[in-house]
């Protein structure tokens, strides 16, 4: 149905809605079956030797198999962080929260996930308390479900 | 490289909320635009090239469907490139290396978006898979922002002078969109204004990130046989580059970007550009976000890393300055995503054969126009210039 | 034994506005007053239904509005009758090509006003050529589903 803008331009507000059901794959499969066992796993390239996290299918350098699954370490130092105090429409994590990439100890990539564990109200104490360089060290949830938010988030040592 | 090509004109429309006409009429203007600075007609266009963000941003998938009669395809082959931010340079390429291999002579290239019907946020994180990363990039101004940090905690620069820098951006680029017919924001800052904005994602505040823009841009590629028949003053392409990074975000450093730097190297190999601040007289750097323009100052090699700050203070980037960067006012100030690059492109054509009007940079021979594409995935740039 | 994999159930929801512009306003204003509106090409002369802001063959602004006829002939129709996101109506329905008289293009909507679950009366009944004629809704939003269906007259 027609309706009209502030300006009275016509316009016609409209919804999508569609689903999707997407393929797993055993990589996926296996590094979630992992964090139900608190465990993060990282794999290594045969050939230029990086460990990479999440665990990967392939080297997307040197395109080979990635057959060598390590258990990586839960912490590591903070490479970049933002604060997010802003929502879009249907943002899957409410604001304010802290998007973040890590550098897992022994691994050779960053690792994006949540800083958390204090308050995020004001930007201006998160700022003292939130740095580059920082260690943070993994905290789970209770409840396992083989996704990405079973780490609740990272949290200064 | 291929045969010679160049731009014999281009046309945009007037960006900014465009409520009052369907998205192919819109793409129209921009075509019209076109024909009408050029002098050409459909029946002289071979083939066609359509870009534009994820067809998700207005609800309607594969766009370049939906405006072929707005963009003269019918009856004509036509190529459609999606590379996000990029998508305006990626199909500036395209048309050229259609025109530039010899299986075409004369091309039309269109990039277009209708930001205003979507939610740009919501439509630009389904470039994020669900595993992993969907949840923690919170839309542009998450990524932009997490990357300026970066840049800022390596080269230790101290946060005043940065936000300095970056404010200085944001009231010179304010101020040059006043001089530009067809930008979307056209409001004067002030360096307190900036500092002193609302935070969307520290550190970037309100007036360091650009507007959702509706618009359109058109530009015509020829060979040379064509160009100099038609047109009386042609922007030779001199040289390309473009490449993208891994997948995810974590892959690789943003800072010493080496997709950036390489891009850049390639396109200055061919354009035998060897010192680009001294070279080059007017760059179109993409800058949807004014951390992200001093940065890119660092990885195309206007100075060294670290400096960008020192030299941006200065003066060396601005419009009386020895490299103006866009003096469009940029995607800072205008950004219908899918022909933000194209804009670039045919900004910088403009510039080389003096149709700037009043934000033209005197003399100015050769351009570079460049624009970013994905979660910091994609970068591409042209070189253009006055002489073949 | 089939064998199961792990997926992972994920939506696309995402909010539109859509400029409707004036051509289309028009041609939807005419729908509410029991209206179909084309327009003409001042310079091939072909009418075009609904209404464009354009020609797409000469690239000029169309020219003249005109009342179009709303009876005509199936060129062309399909029976559906399974659901996807986003249909029209539930099934089953009948999509079809209509030649509305004195136009020079196809107009694309609905067949129906008779029993669609039996595919061999469907078939016996419509055919290309048959002869169709615009139904109306009672309610009328300015939406190309004010008419309800063509039906054989």
């Amino acid at each position: 149905m027609v309706t009209s803008d502030k300006k009275g331009n016509p316009i016609i507000e409209a919804e999508v809605r569609i689903p999707y059901e997407l393929a797993v794959g055993p990589t996926w499969y296996r590094f979630f079956e992992g964090f139900k066992q608190e465990k993060i796993f990282g794999t290594r390239c045969p050939k230029c030797n990086r460990v990479l996290v999440p665990a990967r299918t392939f080297c997307p350098r040197c395109f080979v198999d990635m057959e060598e699954w390590v258990e990586v370490s839960q912490e590591g130092e903070i490479v970049a962080w933002v604060l997010t105090d802003y929502e879009y429409f249907g943002i899957p994590i409410k604001p304010p929260f802290i998007g973040s990439l890590i550098h897992l100890e022994g691994t050779d990539c960053t690792f994006n996930h949540l800083i958390g564990g204090f308050d995020l109200t004001d930007l201006d104490t998160v700022r003292k308390k939130v740095k580059n360089g920082m260690r943070v060290k993994a905290v789970w949830e209770k409840e396992k479900r083989g996704h990405i938010l079973d780490i609740k988030h990272f949290t200064p040592v | 490289m291929g045969r010679p090509v160049a731009i014999i004109g281009s046309g945009q429309t007037k960006h900014g909320s465009r409520f009052d006409v369907t998205y192919p009429d819109l793409v129209r203007e921009a075509v019209r635009a076109v024909f009408e600075d050029t002098g050409i007609t459909a029946d002289d266009i071979d083939g066609v090239v359509s870009g534009t963000m994820p067809s998700m941003m207005e609800g309607v998938a594969l766009t370049h469907f939906y405006f072929a009669d707005a963009m003269c395809s019918v009856g004509k082959p036509i190529l459609k490139t999606e590379t996000c931010g990029s998508t305006g340079v990626s199909a500036a390429l395209t048309g050229y290396y259609w025109v530039a291999s010899g299986m075409a002579d004369v091309i039309l290239v269109v990039g277009s978006e209708k930001m205003h019907e979507g939610d740009s946020q919501a439509t630009m994180t389904t470039v994020a898979e669900p595993f992993y990363q969907r949840f923690f990039i919170s839309g542009a101004p998450g990524v932009f922002s997490m990357q300026s940090q970066m840049w800022m905690a390596r080269y230790g620069i101290p946060e005043d002078k940065l936000r300095d820098a970056a404010a200085k951006v944001s009231v010179d680029h304010h101020r040059d969109a006043l001089d530009n017919p067809y930008a979307h924001i056209k409001k004067a800052v002030t360096m307190d204004e900036v500092k002193n904005a609302k935070v969307i994602t520290y550190p970037c505040r309100l007036w360091d990130i650009c507007p959702n823009s509706d618009g359109a841009c058109a530009v015509v590629f020829a060979c040379e046989e064509k160009a100099k028949k038609i047109c009386q003053k042609p922007a030779w392409i001199k040289g390309v580059g473009y490449r993208g990074d891994e997948y995810w975000f974590g892959d690789s450093d943003k800072v010493v970007w080496q997709g950036a730097i390489e891009a850049a190297r390639e396109a200055y190999g061919a354009a035998g550009i060897s010192n680009p601040l001294k070279e080059l007289d007017v760059a179109e750097v993409y800058n949807p976000f004014t951390f992200q323009e001093l940065l890119y100052y660092e990885n195309f090699g206007f100075c060294d890393f670290g400096q960008a700050c020192d030299y941006t203070l200065k003066g060396t980037f601005a419009r009386g300055g020895e490299l103006p960067c866009d003096p469009s006012g940029g995607t800072l100030c205008t950004n219908p995503i899918g022909a933000t690059g194209l804009i670039r492109v045919a900004e910088a054509a403009m510039q080389v054969t003096g149709k700037a009007g009043d934000h033209q940079i005197e003399g100015a021979k050769l351009a570079l126009a460049h624009a970013m594409g994905g979660v910091d995935q994609f970068n591409g740039i042209m070189i253009l210039g006055s002489e073949l | 034994m089939a064998k199961h994999f792990q997926t992972l159930r994920h939506d696309v929801w995402l909010p539109y506005k859509f400029a409707v512009g004036p051509t289309f306003k028009r041609f939807y204003e005419g729908l509410k007053e029991k209206k179909i509106l084309g327009n003409q090409c001042p310079k091939c002369g072909k009418i075009l239904v609904p209404a464009r802001t354009f020609c797409p063959t000469c690239y000029v602004d169309m020219g003249e509005w005109i009342e179009v006829s709303q009876e005509g002939e199936v060129v062309s129709w399909t029976l559906a009758n399974y659901e996807f996101v986003g249909r029209p109506v539930d099934p089953p329905f009948i999509g079809a090509l209509v030649r509305l008289e004195g136009t020079d293009c196809n107009f694309l909507h609905l067949i129906g006003g008779f029993d669609l679950s039996n595919k061999d009366t469907v078939r016996s009944k419509i055919k290309p050529g048959t002869r169709v004629k615009a139904v109306w809704s009672d309610e009328k939003t300015g939406h190309l589903l004010d008419i309800k269906y063509f039906e054989p007259v």
